[in-house]
């Protein structure tokens, strides 16, 4: 299974904003959008965000998604979206068709992820990529004191789930980043739904984090 | 005997009775073709539902595939009981909902359900034209269909949709008047006609052809190629079923016979209900219609004189689009509209698509009501 749909499947939702109704994760990515931008949601889900955004920010929305019943709910919330991978969706746009791609909660279940953030960065001028960090100190003691392979912070998932997720840390992202030549123009990491600081305690304190890449 | 009030089923959310029109153009200036050669006077029939806005910003155009006709909703009396084509989502709170919308659909340039085509009297020689008739091709259809829009006084129509050989049309509708439309929602169709779809037209048209009657097109003075047509018919059929919904359907259920037969006979259900889609196609369908039409499907292919798809819309972007495939469908596989949204898309469209899970095959255009009502009404209400 591709991952793009996961983000309607998984109820990372718990913390969602009760004003907005949106999920901490894609409130700091909004928050990173400038107001008439074009943007890709890759694994748009159910659209929450690009009607977010196209309510609040203007901005020419496109969205990828695979599952048929979270198409037919975008196009209920009167978002362009098209049904598919991400390796189909994101081959037909033309380099620089975007302000903005984003790619949220879905790179633990990637098979080529940095395919995939090539690709965001060709047809994109920046690549918005948000992870959940199992290097979480909840984590960390979780698999110290009981033996067992912990759960992402907001990704309640058990190891034998499907889609099958594979486990990283921001420290994980940050090197994969370094080694595939995607450069960093910024984060923000998230501890539930509050902003924490790029201290050096970050790797253990941070539940998500949102990476800016540039090509 | 006790006398029964005669109701329209489901008249609640139907348009309820309508009439096909007539409208007659090219009666002085011929219509040019695609092929070279003209023709006039060319008649459409046609029928509307709802009503035509005062600002006219309202109309849709709805195109029919191979065997439809421009009844597509409706009923033509109180004793008809078989509505119109697509009334499944025509109609008030429909997916093209007549409360909203000025709906049109008229029959194609070619058929032989009302407008000009092998089976009308050519007016210079007062007989039938079989196979005098022109060759015409989905660009003529939607020509002739831009008269009849221009004749209704519709500059822009708010959207053009179709299933299957309508699929076809609206996308030529997108390439040859982009700035006649506001929405495109080619359905279950392709961008060409593959070597496999002419293969089983081509089939077809050779049962026509084998037939004893068919005597070269010139059968209207006497018997029809029925076994001709109703052979082609029922190769049509199989071709708009899927695997699964023939189990489904049919399983290996005989029909009215608790045993073999050992005769040839019918034996199964799937062969009662072929040998009966055959048998009543050869009633409202004529057979010279139907090597024209398969024909133009054949020629059908968008790419015609462009380096590739894309560029083929690179006029076309201002359109939105709405391109639906079903999972099931092998006439027109999913992957046919996967490569038009992925040419949409490289042209820099707004494309929405989605392939609906069904198992009904190509069928599925006239059978997945629900979904395709959520799909085309919210599509339409970003576009209206």
């Amino acid at each position: 299974m591709t991952a793009s749909n996961l983000s309607s499947r998984l109820r990372i939702g718990q913390l969602a904003n009760r004003s907005t109704g949106l999920r901490p994760d894609l409130l700091a990515i909004a928050s990173l959008i400038q107001p008439g931008e074009k943007v890709l949601d890759l694994g748009c889900g159910e659209g929450d965000l690009l009607r977010y955004l196209q309510d609040n920010r203007q901005v020419v929305g496109r969205g990828i998604e695979l599952l048929e019943s979270s198409v037919l709910a975008c196009v209920r919330l009167g978002i362009s979206v098209r049904q598919g991978n991400l390796q189909e969706g994101l081959r037909d746009y033309p380099a620089g068709s975007f302000d903005s791609v984003i790619l949220s909660q879905t790179i633990p279940y990637l098979n080529d992820p940095s395919f995939i953030i090539k690709e965001m960065l060709r047809v994109g001028s920046r690549a918005i990529v948000t992870i959940p960090n199992w290097g979480h100190w909840r984590c960390r003691l979780s698999l110290l004191l009981t033996g067992r392979i912990p759960q992402a912070p907001g990704l309640p998932q058990a190891w034998d789930a499907a889609p099958r997720a594979r486990p990283l840390t921001i420290r994980d992202f940050e090197e994969f980043c370094d080694r595939q030549g995607f450069a960093s123009a910024g984060a923000i990491y998230l501890q539930g739904k509050r902003t924490i600081p790029d201290r050096f305690d970050k790797d253990l304190r941070a539940t998500t984090a949102v990476f800016i890449l540039k090509p | 005997m006790m006398i029964v009030e005669k109701t329209l089923p489901n008249i609640d959310r139907s348009v309820g009775l309508v009439e096909t029109q007539f409208f007659t153009f090219a009666g002085e200036i011929p219509m040019n073709l695609e092929s070279g050669e003209s023709l006039g006077p060319v008649t459409l029939a046609f029928e509307t539902y709802g009503q035509l806005n005062a600002g006219r910003s309202n109309a849709i155009l709805i195109l029919h595939a191979l065997s439809g006709d421009a009844h597509a909703a409706g009923f033509h009396s109180t004793t008809d009981h078989t509505p119109g084509w697509w009334d499944d989502c025509i109609g008030p709170g429909k997916a093209f909902d007549t409360n909203k919308y000025f709906v049109i659909c008229s029959n194609i340039l070619g058929g032989c359900q009302g407008s000009t085509g092998p089976s009308s009297i050519n007016p210079r020689t007062g007989r039938h034209y079989g196979l005098s008739f022109p060759f015409v091709t989905v660009a003529d259809m939607v020509d002739a269909q831009r008269y009849l829009v221009d004749d209704l006084g519709i500059e822009k129509l708010l959207a053009v949709a179709g299933g299957s050989m309508g699929g076809m049309q609206v996308l030529q509708w997108a390439v040859r008047y982009p700035d006649r439309i506001r929405a495109a929602l080619p359905i279950a169709t392709s961008a060409r006609h593959s070597p496999m779809l002419i293969a089983f037209s081509e089939v077809g048209r050779q049962a026509i052809y084998a037939d004893p009657h068919w005597n070269e097109g010139n059968y209207y003075a006497g018997p029809r190629p029925n076994t001709g047509l109703a052979l082609a018919r029922m190769i049509g059929h199989i071709t708009y079923l899927s695997e699964e919904s023939m189990h489904h359907k049919f399983g290996r259920r005989l029909q009215a016979r608790e045993r073999f037969g050992f005769d040839f006979d019918t034996d199964f259900a799937v062969e009662g209900y072929l040998r009966a889609r055959g048998n009543g196609f050869t009633g409202r369908f004529d057979a010279n219609s139907y090597l024209y039409i398969t024909k133009a499907m054949d020629y059908f292919d968008l790419c015609n004189g462009h380096a590739n798809l894309a560029q083929a819309f690179s006029n076309s972007t201002g359109i939105r689009y709405l391109v639906v495939s079903f999972s099931s469908d092998w006439l027109y596989p999913a992957y046919h509209s996967k490569d038009l949204v992925g040419a949409l898309t490289s042209a820099g469209a707004d494309v929405t698509y989605c392939n609906i899970q069904s198992s009904w095959g190509h069928d599925a255009f006239l059978l997945e009501v629900e979904t395709l009502t959520g799909l085309i009404s919210n599509f339409l209400e970003r576009v209206g």
